[in-house]
């Protein structure tokens, strides 16, 4: 079977998006869309076909094991003969797997934003952006070389920026896009040294060559120590700042709760689903060098994963913004998926995290996607973000209301629904690992299922708020999505994923572990039961809860001051102590001497143009003149 | 060769004729005074050329040739100024070389 | 004899090439300038070059001066008279002059020129029409042709300068 044909599932989007962005204000806008979903319908059925194929009839080698397929390979840009950049796919189990969870996702947001921003001035632009989004995620995870996957991941953070920045006139979305393009190219800063410095020890950039860390690439590689890591370490720790950058890992996590400016659908895909797990997918792609080469960068991977998680989950339970609380909940659940492959080892059993890591992502960017659509479903119909001025919904939105429940409960961890799964065997990973893990992300496990169900009764539930209009439930388009992604929120979970997508392509059996998941149940349970008894109905019981918490609850709420740290960093820091001095010298010196240059030339030339007078007679007697002089010169004083 | 007249007597009279053929081109205004004045140079040169071939290589021809190709080329010289100088006058109704002076700085 | 019309040849071209470049009538200029140019010819003549003299009547004396003469009538400056050039242009003119002609003077006077006493060649018509369409040596066949093309150009290009422009 040949899978040269996996090309045209990246390429079909990019068509579209040259199509839409050139001509789009030529041809009709709706057309523009119905475009967009048929190009995504195309590249959906092919990748699921090549998931058929690549799972089922060819996959696999002699050994059981799943191979490394080239589908396509084309040397682009050679320095030297083993290193060179090349465009091409690579096929393995998780690039696979991203193309059936991108392709799905985006041809459901696709759908749900035909109805979603029909009658939006920049619809054809959308709908662009949203193909180029696509087409470089696209290009990202069938990346055959490190190169060819920075490139597709600094196009992904561009088509990220474009698409925050889609109401432009609007002040705020214009600042959250410069933020979500500024943090995460710093990241990338880091991402790029780590290349240089992984491709100079191992003079590829290859990725069939980098993840077989037994083979020659690594054998002469310097072992050096710095800080207590390798060379390896570090630079394997660069490029994780890149992918924390993307995944809205902490320290860099600010760009994400802001990066909610976008329209719904473009938080759906980009900031839910498929972005913001490329970091994830980034290390599972190197997952062999971490856990072969340097086992102390991916403790350093647990560590942040875990950090971020219980981080991002006390700060949601503070908000208010429905789609920034969705926001810190992406972030905590990838915090969950980056520890998963922090506490991972390498080989079948060993690897259960890896598995477990790469499980989670699948179901999370379905309830997640899901959870994103329903909230713009709900913003599209009483036009607020803001909790405090919702209540009482279910009885006008109903399939929004099922959807949405069946997500908090997929997310929240409660059989039998997807999240339950995958989330159990991150928690037996982590308690394999580290006890500490364990209990940290057991209590983020509970808080996501306060926050979660807090996010429900406050939406569905509660004291029926005024609204401008009778809130109306959502056009078809706008809920097929929902219907199809919540079904899947509910199903995929029994999908054996371990004998598919593995660290070392080995399939293997898991077993349910009930001494780790029961707990996991139970205090899901719990937290969906204080969240039942707070917001069910309204009562002072919140208040008094936030007024025990005190002064820790206004640090969740500001989201600890991180955005004001950075602020003042770069303020007060960077810009008044290095960037002023430096522009000073800039304007002063530097500008100065050209300018002094510029300004004494001027005025010889002023003083001295007189001399190109234009007047013949005055030419013929300076010539005359030399004339004679020079033979006064040679004949008088030189010759005698 | 003329009978009692030296080589130095020709030129010194062709020498004078010259400046005074420079000095027309410097002082005079007139663009047409100072292609006379530019004729006067020439004719100078010419005699030069004769008188050299005539006293110092009389079996040649060649400075009586040059004077002939300069003649020629007098001719042409003229016939382009001429045009040019009438150009000019139909442009700015002038012929004063001071009112000349489009290619200063 | 021949010295005696050689001073009155000198004289009045020396004389007529002062009035030349300091008349304030063009016209008159023009005819002092006929004057030098006839003399330059009779030189020519007291040289034994009849052929050379002759051109120079013809092109000089029957040509260029009355394309001078045309010119001056086109341009309506017949009756005008020149502008008073101002002295320290003059006196620029009659230093730098008066310096050269004292340096080439002195020069020259210092210089001893080798009389030749060689036959003088054939500068009969039939003589120089051989000559000028010979190309062995003493031939000049090559800027006979040359400067037969750049008169035809030199034509062509004063009938394009002239020419007035449509509009």
């Amino acid at each position: 079977m040949e899978f040269s044909y996996t090309i045209y599932i990246a390429l079909i989007p990019f068509a579209v998006f040259v199509i839409n962005g050139l001509f789009g204000s030529k041809i009709k806008e709706s057309f523009t869309g119905y475009l967009g979903v048929a190009g995504m319908v195309v590249a959906t059925y092919l990748s699921y076909f090549t998931a058929y194929h690549y799972f089922f009839k060819v996959g696999k080698a002699v050994d059981g094991a799943y191979q490394k397929v080239i589908g396509f390979n084309m040397e682009w840009l050679r320095f030297t003969e083993s290193l060179h950049i090349d465009i091409g796919v690579l096929l393995d189990p998780i690039s696979v797997m991203m193309l059936v969870v991108i392709t799905t996702i985006s041809l459901m947001v696709h759908i749900y934003s035909l109805g979603y921003m029909k009658g939006d001035k920049g619809y054809s632009r959308f709908f662009a952006f949203l193909s180029l989004f696509t087409f470089s995620m696209l290009g990202l995870v069938v990346a055959t070389n490190i190169f060819q996957m920075y490139m597709f991941w600094e196009l992904v953070g561009l088509s990220s920026y474009l698409l925050i920045a889609h109401y432009y006139q609007k002040p705020s979305a214009v600042a959250a896009s410069k933020k979500a393009f500024i943090v995460t190219r710093f990241a990338d800063l880091g991402f790029l040294i780590g290349i240089l410095i992984l491709s100079y020890l191992t003079g590829t950039f290859d990725f069939n060559i980098l993840c077989n860390p037994e083979g020659p690439a690594f054998m002469q590689s310097s072992s050096a120590v710095f800080l207590g890591l390798s060379t390896m370490g570090w630079a394997l720790i660069l490029i994780f700042m890149g992918g924390a950058g993307k995944s809205a890992m902490f320290p860099f996590h600010i760009w994400l709760p802001d990066a909610m400016e976008g329209p719904t659908p473009v938080s759906a895909l980009i900031h839910a689903a498929t972005m913001v797990v490329a970091g994830v997918f980034l290390i599972a792609r190197l997952f062999p060098i971490f856990a072969i080469v340097a086992p102390n960068a991916l403790e350093v991977v647990a560590v942040i994963g875990g950090f971020s998680s219980i981080f991002a989950a006390v700060i949601a339970c503070t908000q208010t913004d429905i789609k920034r609380i969705l926001a810190f909940s992406t972030m905590s659940q990838i915090g969950y998926m980056m520890l998963a492959l922090g506490v991972s080892g390498y080989g079948a059993e060993a690897g259960l995290g890896f598995m477990a890591s790469m499980f989670h992502l699948f179901t999370h960017a379905m309830f997640k996607a899901l959870l994103f659509l329903g909230a713009g479903a709900i913003i599209h119909a009483i036009h607020t973000n803001n909790l405090s001025e919702m209540g009482n919904l279910r009885k006008y939105m109903p399939i929004p209301h099922i959807t949405f429940l069946i997500a908090c409960l997929a997310i929240s961890g409660i059989p039998p629904f997807a999240g339950f799964f995958s989330k159990d065997e991150i928690l037996v990973a982590a308690y394999n690992h580290n006890q500490i893990y364990f209990w940290v992300e057991w209590i983020v496990a509970g808080l996501t299922a306060f926050y979660m169900f807090r996010l429900y009764f406050g939406i569905f539930w509660g004291k029926e708020k005024k609204y401008d209009h009778t809130p109306h439930d959502a056009p078809f388009s706008m809920t097929f999505p929902l219907i199809f992604l919540a079904i899947a929120s509910a199903i995929v979970g029994f999908i054996p994923f371990s004998n598919f997508v593995t660290s070392d392509g080995l399939p293997f059996d898991i077993q349910m572990h009930w001494e780790i998941a029961l707990p996991s149940i139970g205090i899901a349970i719990f937290g969906i039961i204080v969240a039942f008894v707070f917001y069910k109905k309204e009562s002072d019981l919140p208040n008094r809860a936030v007024a025990s918490f005190g002064s820790f609850y206004k640090y969740a709420l500001n989201k600890f001051y991180f955005d004001e740290l950075y602020l003042f960093v770069a303020r007060k820091v960077i810009f008044k102590r290095f960037s002023s001095p430096i522009a000073w010298f800039d304007r002063h010196i530097i500008d100065a001497t050209m300018d002094g240059v510029a300004t004494i030339t001027n005025y010889i030339a002023l003083k001295i143009k007189g001399l190109q007078s234009g007047q013949l007679q005055q030419y013929a007697s300076v010539f005359v003149s030399g004339v004679l002089l020079l033979i006064v010169i040679f004949i008088y004083l030189i010759s005698v | 060769m003329i009978e009692g007249i030296s080589i130095h007597h020709i030129l010194t009279v062709t020498t004078i004729m010259f400046f005074i053929g420079a000095y027309g081109f410097l002082t005079r205004k007139n663009l047409i005074t100072m292609l006379m004045s530019i004729e006067l140079v020439l004719n100078a040169v010419n005699i030069n050329f004769v008188a050299f071939n005539k006293y110092l290589y009389p079996e040649n021809m060649q400075g009586h040739f040059f004077s002939m190709f300069i003649i020629g080329i007098a001719a042409a010289e003229a016939a382009v100024a001429i045009a040019i100088i009438i150009n000019i006058y139909r442009n700015i109704h002038s012929i004063d070389v001071e009112d000349i002076e489009q290619m200063k700085y | 004899m021949e010295t005696i019309i050689f001073y009155i040849l000198s004289l009045v071209i020396l004389v007529f090439s002062v009035l030349t470049v300091t008349t304030k009538k063009i016209l008159r200029a023009a005819v002092y300038l006929l004057f030098v140019l006839g003399a330059t010819a009779g030189i020519y003549f007291m040289f034994n070059y009849n052929f050379l003299a002759a051109v120079q009547l013809t092109v000089y004396a029957g040509g260029i001066v009355v394309l001078i003469i045309f010119s001056i009538l086109l341009t309506h400056q017949i009756n005008t008279d020149l502008d008073k050039i101002n002295i320290k242009k003059i006196a620029l003119g009659i230093i730098s002059s008066g310096l050269g002609i004292f340096l080439v003077l002195s020069t020259l006077n210092n210089h001893h020129f080798e009389a030749s006493n060689k036959q003088a060649t054939d500068s009969t018509i039939h003589g120089i029409g051989r000559a000028l369409l010979s190309y062995s040596d003493n031939g000049y066949i090559l800027p006979f042709e040359v400067i037969s093309v750049l008169l035809l150009a030199t034509m062509i290009g004063a009938i394009i300068i002239a020419k007035k422009v449509e509009e």
